[in-house]
């Protein structure tokens, strides 16, 4: 098996899927010649000719409009947004319309397209290229958000949300794009959408989180655990469908839970999973729920980035907050 | 459409003056400011670029190549007006008033280069495509329902005519009669995508005749072109008249930004060879000589005031205190709701705990 890395592994799960399906079509900007600002589609210009890879104009209600008149007509598109921040320019193509089509015609219409974009900091990038948007999808009904956190769920759930046929939003955490490389099957194959992930089993304490941040507290178990606190770390990697058997039966084990993003807290997707498990799981846990996040501010500038986004010595704290229990 | 919208010259390639009727207006204490201005442009945007490949700032926008649409449209303001730049605007930013210092500290992350200078209108530059268009259209309109002769410059690219903002910036502005100039710097590229994929349009001018309002295609690497045909867009502007669209044709030399790599999608030579023939600041120079204003010892001088200005305002950079992150709490609302309040003071117990 190679080892590559995620962008390498989205690169191989778009070109596959072009590969055995023909009505899977790339657009965007940049993302012909150039092959995408991060090199997504590198190479799928020269593979699949400029009818089925192909530039747009420089605007993304426009991108994602077309893509939906695409789709509604027989065309399974894959649109990239450049950086996640520009999405609120098709906000209402996306959320209004993309989601409502199978609603809206009771399943005359579909609309399997898939939009991927990068988001989330630490990479010194200039105002709105790092916000961490999720919560704004998966508050719009009708749409599947995915948000992988390595190169092997990276191929999997981008080939399932390929397949799918419903809109997929596939959030590409940009600072691991190249952070990591592991191994990946050449072959195609699918990892369900609404599945998650047990990073790291533990019996002390259950850490769910998705995207950028799994790396940092898949690292920080391990650490944990040399000092005797056992974690559970739960990789959500998609949060609408939300794996709620996953979580509930972690929390059950635990009765201890830290939920970390990198989104503001305030209305962030941890929100809706503290609802979830008080609603369900109240009596298991012997805590209160700690959130480790982004603050209630607009992302900073980059020369305080790192004291904004969550960190080792946040979440270690957290940790610990939960063991005093 | 290219006939009906010729490219205007004021002064042609060899520096020649081709529309006579402007020589009365160009003394030689303004071509020696607009000289003046594009070394220091010029020079500034270098040093950034190398500043940045040795990581002493962040990822980096240069303009060279532009620098006569920056300059001559700047030069062109009146102290009062109002200026809504792009990130890749600090040229004109920096002519009409920005320091050289809150420059490097905007690329180096700093807030403290958001902040606009005292008593200008800079507003600080927009990162999102297209999206400054429709407020400086309310910005005008506001001038003219306070009455004042105050107009505004709204700086964006050819890729930005795509949005929908561009054109319910222009709809907006036409429709209220708004005293604002839309100032399009046509560098013929959004990052990869070159302006024939970007449009079937053959000029970008041509888009100002669906709004019904003046539409105007110039050289935007003659800095003559540039400054009159935008002091008389703003004259309109003050004189009530409205909104114009200003399409100046010019090219980048260099890198859409520094993390940017250009031999991807186009030749590089192309930006050589426009080097050697319609230079800016080259145009200006020959220009000089042919009149009789050109003096080496001048020019030299400078240069050498500019690269002293450039390495003080470096030198200012390197040594500012380092930034306080507990300003990111600040200026979210008036008043801090209560959770920023919460955390800002979580986050200084903290980071207490972590420095003690
Ligand atoms: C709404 C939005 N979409 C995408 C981007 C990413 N992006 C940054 S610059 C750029 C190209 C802009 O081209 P143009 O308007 O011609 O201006 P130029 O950069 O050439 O000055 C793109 C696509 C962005 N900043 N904002």
């Amino acid at each position: 098996m190679a080892e590559i890395t995620m962008i390498q592994a989205i690169n191989e799960a778009m070109r596959q899927e072009m590969e055995r399906d023909e009505r899977v079509i790339v657009l965007g900007e940049d993302v012909g010649t150039n092959g995408g600002v991060f090199r997504a589609t590198d190479g799928l210009l020269e593979q699949f000719g400029d009818q089925r890879v192909f530039d747009t104009p420089l605007a993304e209600s426009g991108i994602i409009g077309t893509s939906i008149g695409l789709a509604v007509n027989g065309f399974r598109p894959i649109a990239e947004i450049q950086f996640l921040g520009f999405v609120y320019q098709a906000m209402d193509q996306l959320a209004a319309q993309a989601a409502r089509i199978r609603f809206r015609s009771a399943g005359r219409f579909t609309c399997p397209i898939v939009v991927r974009s990068p988001y989330g900091g630490g990479v010194r990038t200039p105002e709105l290229h790092s916000d961490a948007l999720e919560a704004l999808f998966t508050h719009s009904p009708g749409l599947k958000v995915v948000m992988p956190s390595n190169a092997y769920d990276a191929k999997g759930l981008l080939i399932a949300a390929i397949r799918d046929e419903d809109p997929v939003l596939f959030l590409e955490p940009m600072k691991l794009y190249r952070a990591f490389r592991m191994e990946v099957p050449e072959e195609p194959y699918e990892i369900p959408l609404g599945k998650a992930r047990i990073v790291k089993e533990g019996e002390d304490v259950t850490i769910i989180s998705w995207g950028a941040t799994v790396p940092l507290v898949a690292k920080l178990a391990a650490d944990m655990k040399a000092q005797g606190v056992d974690a559970e770390v739960i990789d959500l990697r998609c949060l609408q469908p939300l794996d709620i058997d996953t979580i509930m039966q972690s929390v059950e084990k635990t009765g201890r839970v830290m939920i970390v993003h990198e989104a503001v807290k305030t209305n962030g997707f941890g929100a809706e999973i503290a609802a979830l498990i008080s609603e369900r799981a109240l009596f298991s846990l012997s805590a209160p729920i700690v959130r480790v996040t982004g603050y209630d501010t607009p992302y900073p500038v980059p020369s305080v980035e790192d004291d904004w986004l969550p960190n080792a010595a946040r979440i270690v704290e957290g940790v610990q907050t939960l063991m005093r229990y | 459409m290219e006939r009906q919208f010729p490219i205007r010259q004021i002064m042609d390639e060899q520096g020649r003056i081709v529309e006579h009727e402007y020589r009365g207006q160009i003394t030689e204490e303004l071509v020696m400011a607009m000289y003046r201005h594009l070394i220091r442009t010029r020079t500034f945007d270098r040093k950034c670029v190398s500043l940045q490949r040795q990581g002493r700032i962040g990822p980096y926008v240069p303009f060279e190549g532009q620098e006569a649409c920056q300059v001559g449209s700047a030069l062109a303001l009146e102290d009062e007006d109002w200026m809504f730049p792009t990130y890749r605007d600090h040229g004109a930013m920096m002519t009409f008033g920005r320091t050289l210092t809150q420059t490097l500290l905007y690329w180096k992350g700093r807030t403290e280069g958001c902040i606009p200078p005292q008593g200008k209108k800079i507003v600080p530059p927009y990162v999102p495509i297209a999206t400054q268009l429709p407020q400086a259209a309310g910005a005008a309109y506001a001038e003219k329902r306070k009455g004042t002769k105050n107009a505004v410059i709204v700086y964006f690219g050819d890729g930005a005519t795509s949005e929908g903002d561009f054109h319910e910036g222009l709809n907006f502005a036409s429709v209220f009669n708004a005293p604002v100039v839309f100032f399009n710097q046509n560098n013929q590229y959004a990052i990869s995508v070159p302006i024939t994929r970007q449009m079937k349009s053959k000029t970008i001018a041509q888009k100002a005749l669906a709004y019904d309002i003046p539409g105007i295609r110039i050289d935007g690497n003659d800095i003559f072109a540039v400054y009159f045909h935008t002091k008389q867009a703003l004259e309109r502007a003050r004189n009530g008249e409205g909104p114009t669209l200003i399409e100046a044709v010019t090219w980048r030399y260099g890198a859409h930004t520094t993390s940017d790599d250009p031999s991807k999608y186009r030749d590089q030579e192309e930006s050589k060879r426009r080097r050697e023939t319609t230079d800016p600041i080259m145009r200006l120079e020959r220009f000089m000589q042919r009149e009789g204003f050109w003096d080496e010892n001048w020019a030299n001088d400078v240069q050498e005031r500019v690269n002293a200005e450039v390495e003080q305002a470096v030198a200012e950079m390197d040594r500012y205190p380092s930034a306080n992150p507990e300003d990111m709490f600040d200026y979210v609302f008036a008043e801090p709701t209560w959770t920023i309040a919460e955390q800002k003071q979580a986050y200084m117990e903290w980071k207490r705990g972590m420095e003690g």
